[in-house]
């Protein structure tokens, strides 16, 4: 489609239900009452000259530019900042306006270069455009004097940021841009210095890369000049053309207006009508997307006999006809379950969903499983034994209902900024925050954000935590025992109160294990049940414990307990790591069910797949990813298919996973890069970026959306044409022509989906599932009037200690995670330019910890477990409480799952990432798993192509 | 589903050991009859035939080490 350009109304949408009827110029308009004259005018048609207006953010009033008349007022107001009123009559065009705006504009021209046709924001730029319409034919005051655009005057261009740059002389002083920094990200990095001529936009005096600029894009977005313009467009130009899509990184899933020229990208530009961001984006989303067409991109695919052999590049058929001719050697070998397949969170629905559909009827096993294991899979099951399903239960805008939000093991403004924004906006409205996690997050204390209560619990003990919250709210007569008793199933719920009254769930007992003090947990427990509107948020240091599933159903069981579930503002909502992970889940990726969570022992369920795929299904549960390992050592599980995952960096115990993946006989790997798990394969398929490909992601908040191709796969062939091949040639026909074909055969098959097509994504922009013949347009919230399951159901969740202790050895607590500007392994934003913010993983010790160590800000340090042990650097930070450290596992050199353990979940193998007993000290050299991780990736990167053909 | 090796390390029997107590430990809460059926039913349920064979294997030499509601348990798969 032409490039697109979403309607700006000038000022935000009033959410008033009553309505107000005016005439504009004439023409008769109804709108909300609150609405501005500027608003209730584009509605009508009719448009208004603007500069400071906007509709992301409140009116401002700054600029003069949209004055207009009313019958019965005196002067000219801004029509921005000037509320509708019940029969009021507006002019926003007269001979007197005119002249004003006239005014207007010559002032500002008289300080702006005229450089209109060498500017990067020629032919974008609303200056422009304003100059255009407000008929602006001269500048009566000339451009001598003072000014800040000549040569001598003007303050350096700032280009310290990777993205985009600060060209003062080119700044109206609109404040556009702090006020977007303010309003939409809630950073407030930027501000006007200054008074009078002298104000300028700064990033608190520094240039913008050292300044606390999280380079978002909203500032860049907002600047209607070239003020603030991104690089890409500086280097190539205005865009000439829109693809619409969805963001291939968080689970916050953004929908991005991906610009093109022709097949490359110019610029990625989140979408206003997209109902995850609302037109907001992260510095991922916005800039890091040069991945795609990095040099390390692998496009042809490749074999080789061993891992010690260099790779050869081979056709596509040669590629796909050694993977099934090797699988079915080894099945030949050593039984039909003696391979398997792993599905990304990755990739798209559609990808995910062949995947496992040729894994269980081409490959005739149930070895499928995904990433999703390692992250949220205890979300689904205890979401499912409390609720009746497994995933959140709110849209994302149900924040801004919320009184109290608890956030538990989650940190957003790093990892799903785009929501933290979100979330932030709700809390300077004032609602009260509880945060519980081992760090002090940006959550807890940052630019007005303050955490009501934080709880530095010791990791490993979130359950004894939060049942000693319910604990305070049922013995402090605070449940809500109505909702309780007419939603809930009345013996769990006996069950459930006669466990948590017993006094080593009270406070005073959490505290001695959690080192969280008793009142602070009763102060928590009374506001969350009490506050009104109350919802919690987590991420993965609620589910990758070993008790991460009894978490997950501690937390249900606090909601339902308060009746904080089944409406806007309240519900247990997972904040997914990648940008699939719900759809993976949904999909059938896990070995004990369908698409649509069904048990593969349910004979009904197993029946409708057999009828529609023409093959028979295996009844019993296959490997999940960590027991797949597991065999693999053992020598009963010899071949895997991984596409788009990298277990090799981002499983725990790197030497178990290693182990694992040399005793196989054939491992083929599908992705962008030679990753650190190709080091270990021997078949290669090139895989195609989310810009190369259609189909769809589902976020956090279940909502489906569509991926669209914007360039063709570099590759040749597209990812679900590849498993299609696979599948073909392993002896199971699949004939898709389309992946929108492959989306119908879900809809038929999966209830949930039942109303999904691509037709109807297309029309609505997306929908949330269950989406079928009871809600045709999606269900934003569930739970609403019953739960899915009939009555909720309460879990006793015992408080078991983790069996990872520290000891004399190994003294300290290691909790991994991540950082805004990179993302999981690192495969994509590694290869950007967000490499200037985090180039390693670090270690953050608390001042004490280094002290006692003798390690200074900087040094080199080792970090080891009874895993094993590699080396990073330290950096001393009062964000940690003394006895935990932390790291990210964003580089493949640094290997922080060398470290970590294989202890998992009770209930779904979820590794135990969050607690690994350490030891750290100072070193000066890189550890031995380092050093050979260094030759072992250099040998595994070689490539023998041949020669081109001389002319 | 068959395979041609149906051994298990130490180390892996271990493993299978120490999983099966994790959910033996979570249900124990439970009244006693109603563990034991929601132990088996969760390795019926989540484990694949050969961790499940692994189990037995263990349990029919000695079965070391097993929480007492995995012993029951095993009998009923």
């Amino acid at each position: 489609m032409a490039i697109v350009r979403e309607m700006d109304y000038g000022t935000p949408a009033s959410t008033a239900q009553s309505l107000v009827t005016l005439l504009i110029d004439g023409k008769s308009v109804t709108v909300p009452a609150g609405t501005s004259v500027m608003r209730a005018s584009a509605m009508a048609g009719v448009s208004i000259p603007k500069l400071c207006a906007t509709d992301s953010m409140k009116a401002f009033g700054s600029c003069r530019l949209c004055l207009v008349e009313i019958e019965g007022k005196r002067g000219t107001p801004a029509s921005c900042t000037t509320p509708v009123a019940e029969g009021m009559k507006v002019c926003t065009q007269s001979p007197r306006l005119a002249k004003l705006r006239r005014g207007v504009m010559e002032l500002y021209i008289s300080d702006h270069p005229l450089d209109c046709l060498t500017c990067a924001a020629n032919g974008d730029c609303e200056l422009q455009d304003m100059a255009g319409a407000v008929g602006l034919r001269e500048v009566r005051y000339g451009f001598t004097g003072a000014n800040h655009f000549d040569v001598e005057s003007a303050a350096a261009k700032d280009e310290s940021n990777p993205y985009f740059t600060f060209e003062p002389s080119k700044c109206i002083v609109c404040s556009r841009c702090v006020r977007a920094c303010d309003e939409v990200q809630g950073t407030l990095a930027l501000t006007i210095e200054g008074r009078g001529f002298a104000s300028m936009v700064s990033a608190g005096g520094v240039d913008f890369l050292d300044s606390e600029c999280v380079s978002c894009g909203a500032c860049v977005q907002a600047c209607p000049t070239a003020t603030l313009s991104e690089k890409a467009v500086i280097e190539k130009g205005i865009p000439e053309h829109t693809v619409i899509t969805t963001c291939a990184y968080c689970g916050v899933g953004c929908s991005f207006k991906a610009e093109m020229q022709g097949n490359d990208v110019v610029r990625m530009v989140p979408y206003k009508d997209g109902k995850a961001n609302h037109g907001h984006s992260c510095v991922k989303g916005r800039f890091a997307w040069g991945y795609a067409t990095h040099k390390d991109r692998i496009t042809k695919p490749m074999i080789r006999e061993k891992i010690t052999d260099p790779w050869r590049e081979v056709s596509w058929a040669e590629a796909i006809g050694r993977a099934a001719s090797e699988f079915k050697r080894i099945q030949t070998e050593h039984g039909r379950g003696a391979i398997g397949g792993i599905t990304s969170s990755r990739c798209t629905n559609e990808e995910t969903y062949l995947v496992q559909k040729m894994i269980r009827a081409a490959f005739g096993n149930n070895n499928t499983d995904t990433c999703a294991r390692v992250c949220h899979s205890p979300t689904g099951y205890g979401l499912k034994t409390t609720f009746g399903t497994s995933a959140g239960t709110q849209n994302f805008d149900s924040v801004e209902h919320a009184d109290v939000i608890i956030v538990i093991g989650a940190n957003p403004t790093d990892a799903h900024p785009v929501f933290a924004s979100q979330m932030k906006r709700r809390l300077r409205q004032g609602a009260r925050l509880v945060v519980i996690d081992p760090r002090k997050t940006d959550l807890v204390e940052s630019p007005h954000i303050r955490a009501e209560h934080h709880l530095p619990l010791q990791p490993g003990t979130n359950v004894a935590i939060i049942n000693a919250m319910a604990h305070v709210i049922v013995t402090e007569g605070l449940a809500n025992e109505a909702f309780v008793q007419e939603r809930c199933d009345a013996e769990m719920y006996r069950r459930w109160r006669a466990f948590i009254v017993e006094q080593r769930n009270s406070p005073e007992g959490a505290e001695k294990v959690s080192g969280v003090a008793a009142e602070t947990i009763r102060a928590a427990a009374r506001l969350y049940a009490t506050g009104g509107n109350a919802a919690i948020y987590y991420g993965l240091g609620v589910t990758e414990h070993s008790q991460g599933s009894t978490m997950v159903m501690g937390m249900a069981n606090l909601a339902m307990l308060t009746g904080n579930i089944g409406r806007p503002g309240v519900g247990v909502n997972p904040l997914r790591g990648q940008n699939n992970v719900q759809g993976a889940c949904d999909m059938g990726s896990f070995p004990h069910e369908f698409a649509g969570y069904r048990h593969v022992s349910d004979n009904g369920v197993r029946t409708a797949f057999e009828q529609a795929w023409g093959v028979g299904l295996d009844p019993e549960p296959g490997l999940r990813i960590p027991n797949m390992l597991d065999a693999a050592v053992d020598g009963s599980f010899k071949g895997i298919y991984i596409q788009g995952e990298d277990i090799a960096q981002s499983d725990p115990n790197t030497q178990h996973v290693t182990d694992a993946l040399r005793a196989m006989e054939c491992v083929v790997v599908q992705d962008l890069f030679l990753n650190e798990t190709a080091t270990y394969a021997h078949v290669f398929l090139p895989g195609s970026s989310f810009l190369e490909k259609d189909g769809t992601f589902t976020n956090a908040e279940r909502r489906i959306g569509r991926v669209r191709k914007a360039m063709p796969p570099v590759t040749g062939m597209a990812d679900w044409e590849v498993t299609m091949a696979l599948s073909n040639a392993m002896g199971y026909a699949m004939h898709y022509q389309h992946p929108s074909e492959i989306m119908e055969e879900i809809a038929r098959l999966t209830p949930t989906f039942a109303g999904v097509n691509y037709q109807k994504l297309d029309e609505l922009g997306s929908v949330q599932w269950p989406c079928n013949e009871n809600a045709p347009e999606g269900t934003p919230v569930m739970h609403i009037g019953g739960f899915v399951r009939g009555k909720g159901s309460f879990v006793v969740t015992e408080f078991v200690p983790t069996e990872e202790r520290t000891s004399a050895r190994f003294p300290l607590i290691l909790t991994t995670g991540r950082i805004l500007s990179q993302y999981n392994v690192g495969a994509q934003t590694a290869r950007t330019e967000n490499m200037v913010w985090h180039s390693e993983d670090v270690l953050d010790i608390h001042p004490f910890d280094a002290e006692y160590r003798g390690i200074r800000d900087g040094d080199r340090v080792s970090l080891a477990s009874r895993s094993g042990e590699t080396t990073l650097r330290a950096r001393i930070s009062e964000r940690m409480q003394p006895g935990v450290v932390y790291t990210t596992f964003h580089h493949g050199v640094t290997g922080a799952n060398v470290v970590t353990t294989e202890y998992s979940d009770w209930a779904t193998n979820c590794p135990e990432y969050k607690v690994t007993a350490v030891e750290v000290r100072p070193v000066q050299r890189e550890s031995e798993w380092q050093r050979q991780h260094r030759q072992q990736r250099l040998a595994a990167t070689r490539i023998e192509r041949e020669e081109p053909a001389r002319r | 589903m068959t395979t041609s090796r149906q051994t298990g390390s130490r180390q892996t029997t271990e493993r299978v050991v120490h999983m099966a107590n994790q959910i033996a430990l979570f249900f124990a809460a439970r009244p006693k009859e109603e563990a034991v059926t929601e132990v088996a039913a969760h390795l019926k349920n989540f484990w694949e035939p050969r961790m499940r064979e692994q189990l037995a294997r263990h349990i029919a030499e000695g079965g070391s080490g097993l929480h007492e509601l995995v012993l029951e348990a095993a009998r009923r798969l």
